[in-house]
């Protein structure tokens, strides 16, 4: 079959730019390779909220309209969230099309699936960041007695057999996932690498509301001092609840969890942790009061007063001494929080650079007539964010209807 | 936020230079790959005498300005003749060295001239590890601790990441928070 664009992949980025083609009239096909927000669906665990508030939940033509803004949705109600939305533009879904390689044509590609070829002269990628967890190395030196599982199999602490836990990294989804299995009664340790420390409110709002409001989450992929690290950095250090709780290495310590350095080595029954913890610690806090700076800046200089609270800076983070060395009897399970990396069909190896990254330039893949769309910082901070998807969408919506009509006229 | 500054803030670091480094070794990583190298001999009792000179990078052998000799021993109440610094001490000088350099690096890099930067550093040691008296305690150090007086030219909060960057990208400090595979064989 032949088509001008194919989608690969109907999340949010996909739906977006679905809906950004939609809105110029531009024919194309969105594969999914089970329905929409397949991953939302199958692919969290059971307690999982967004790190951001419904009202930050915009995309192009579609916004939450809730009664409650200021909650934060579980992964079903991202789900239904994300249903809605293609529907409410008639998105041209194929689902269960699973997609097996994207090859080069001489004007544009051939999308290979289970479902049979499309000939396309523009395709887009977009099956999001996370479609493989990432599990260090040093998981091949664990025992076959201990249990190892990813975060994109978790469900919920029942799932895990008795004994001790060790959570691997402390993002969004290593605290949660400790503080969780925490609260269930199980003894959990959580080896902590370099991590983005937050309180969930400051000043009485939600931290994504300042980091909106001061403009930090706009901040662009061009105008960033180091992109490629600004691209690796951690997932925030957040939890969606009713409470509006702050999850962060203070919290956890004081429920109990023990916090040690970063997992670095498996040796003579033993878990090495490195000793660089306290560096990080104080990395995180360093970062945290610079931002917290800049919202006071902010509040400043638009004169806010009533409408926002005290500056409420947190503790700094106290964790007692960390032990380097843990005897690897004290685990049954390991849960890898190790982050993800995204996953593609077959696709010509001249795209990846030597690391097996694609090459891009803000979405824009060297390979003619192809994006890659929902990946960290793509074009913007909140790039891989449900409400900045939609930004990024649309400037490469642009940039692919302008190419789409220079061939045609040429 | 930090200004990036290529400016020289006369801490004697050459920024741009730093920079144009990291840009190439982007571009060609097996440049990137160094080796660094010590020849020890042995001279007497616990005394040895190790030197540095040649090291390997950017594709080629090079050697330092003149060969940097080290005297290692162990002090008079172990019943040694101290003709040196013992060898768990220079490890401690490594440290300060390679954080002290990292300091005067990220300051140049952020625009903050310094005036004067000391670093204590003190490592404890159970001695019980050594000598075989207690299995349950480790040969080396059971914590190293670093305390900088800093004077300079940037608040205090500035002063700190400088710090905590250094940390971050220091070989020394990597060293001796992460295991690195030893192999020691006989010729």
């Amino acid at each position: 079959m032949e088509i001008p664009v194919v989608i690969i992949g109907a999340g949010q980025a996909g739906l977006a730019m679905s809906r950004c083609l939609t809105d110029r009239s531009v024919e194309h096909v969105v594969l999914e390779r089970g329905t929409v927000a397949h991953a939302w669906r199958t692919e969290r665990w059971d307690s999982l909220r967004l790190l951001t508030p419904n009202w930050m939940s915009r995309l192009p033509g579609h916004r939450y309209d809730g009664d409650d803004p200021d909650g934060y949705m579980s992964a079903a109600e991202t789900a239904g969230f994300l249903e809605s939305y293609g529907r409410s533009f008639a998105a041209p879904v194929r689902a269960h099309t699973t997609v097996t390689a994207v090859l080069p044509t001489p004007d544009g590609s051939l999308v290979e699936t289970d479902q049979g070829p499309w000939r396309c002269r523009s395709v887009v990628l977009a099956t999001g960041a996370a479609g493989a967890p990432h599990v260090p190395a040093v998981s091949a030196a664990l025992p076959a007695a201990i249990r190892q599982i990813t975060t994109l199999e978790y469900r919920n602490p029942d799932q895990l057999g008795a004994g001790g836990v060790l959570v691997v990294g402390a993002s969004a989804s290593g605290v949660q996932i400790a503080d969780e299995l925490r609260r269930a009664g199980r003894a959990v340790t959580i080896a902590a690498g370099e991590h983005i420390r937050l309180p969930r409110t400051y000043r009485g709002r939600d931290i994504h509301w300042w980091m909106d409001a001061i403009g930090q989450l706009d901040e662009r992929y061009d105008q960033v001092d180091d992109l490629s690290r600004a691209r690796r950095l951690p997932s925030l250090q957040l939890v969606g609840t009713i409470e509006r709780r702050t999850l962060d290495l203070n919290a956890l310590a004081a429920a109990g969890v023990q916090v040690t350095g970063r997992l670095v080595g498996v040796s003579r029954g033993r878990a090495q942790f490195s000793g660089s913890l306290a560096n990080l610690v104080a990395s995180a806090d360093l970062k945290l009061h610079r931002l917290l700076d800049r919202i006071d800046e902010h509040v400043a200089a638009y004169g806010f007063k009533e409408e926002v609270g005290a500056p409420d800076r947190p503790e700094p983070t106290r964790i007692a001494p960390a032990p380097t060395e843990i005897e690897l009897s004290r685990f049954s399970t390991v849960v890898w929080a190790t982050g993800y990396r995204p996953r593609y069909p077959r696709l010509d190896a001249s795209v990846f650079d030597r690391r097996g990254r694609i090459r891009h330039d803000g979405g824009v893949v060297e390979a003619p007539g192809m994006y890659v769309l929902g990946l960290p910082f793509l074009r913007r901070r909140k790039s891989s964010f449900i409400d900045g998807v939609g930004p990024d969408a649309h400037d490469l919506c642009a940039h692919l209807v302008r190419r789409l009509s220079r061939r045609q006229a040429a | 936020m930090n200004t990036i500054g290529t400016q020289d803030v006369g801490n004697g670091v050459n920024v741009q230079a730093l920079l144009d480094a990291r840009q190439a070794l982007t571009a060609a990583p097996e440049a990137a790959r160094f080796q660094w190298r010590a020849q020890c001999q042995w001279v007497n009792g616990t005394h040895s005498r190790t030197t540095v000179h040649g090291f390997a990078g950017l594709g080629e052998e090079h050697t330092h300005r003149a060969p940097f000799v080290f005297d290692g021993d162990h002090p008079e109440v172990f019943a040694s003749q101290d003709n040196g610094a013992t060898p768990v001490e220079i490890l401690l000088v490594a440290l300060a060295g390679c954080l002290t350099a990292g300091v005067a690096t990220v300051a140049a890099r952020r625009g903050v001239r310094l005036h004067s930067v000391k670093a204590s550093v003190s490592g404890d040691m159970d001695l019980q590890g050594i000598l075989g008296i207690d299995a349950d305690v480790r040969n080396g150090f059971t914590g190293i601790h670093v305390a900088y007086e800093i004077d300079a030219d940037a608040p205090p909060s500035d002063i700190e990441a400088i710090v905590a960057q250094s940390q971050k990208r220091s070989a020394v400090f990597d060293i001796v928070t992460n295991p690195t595979a030893v192999t020691v064989e006989v010729a």
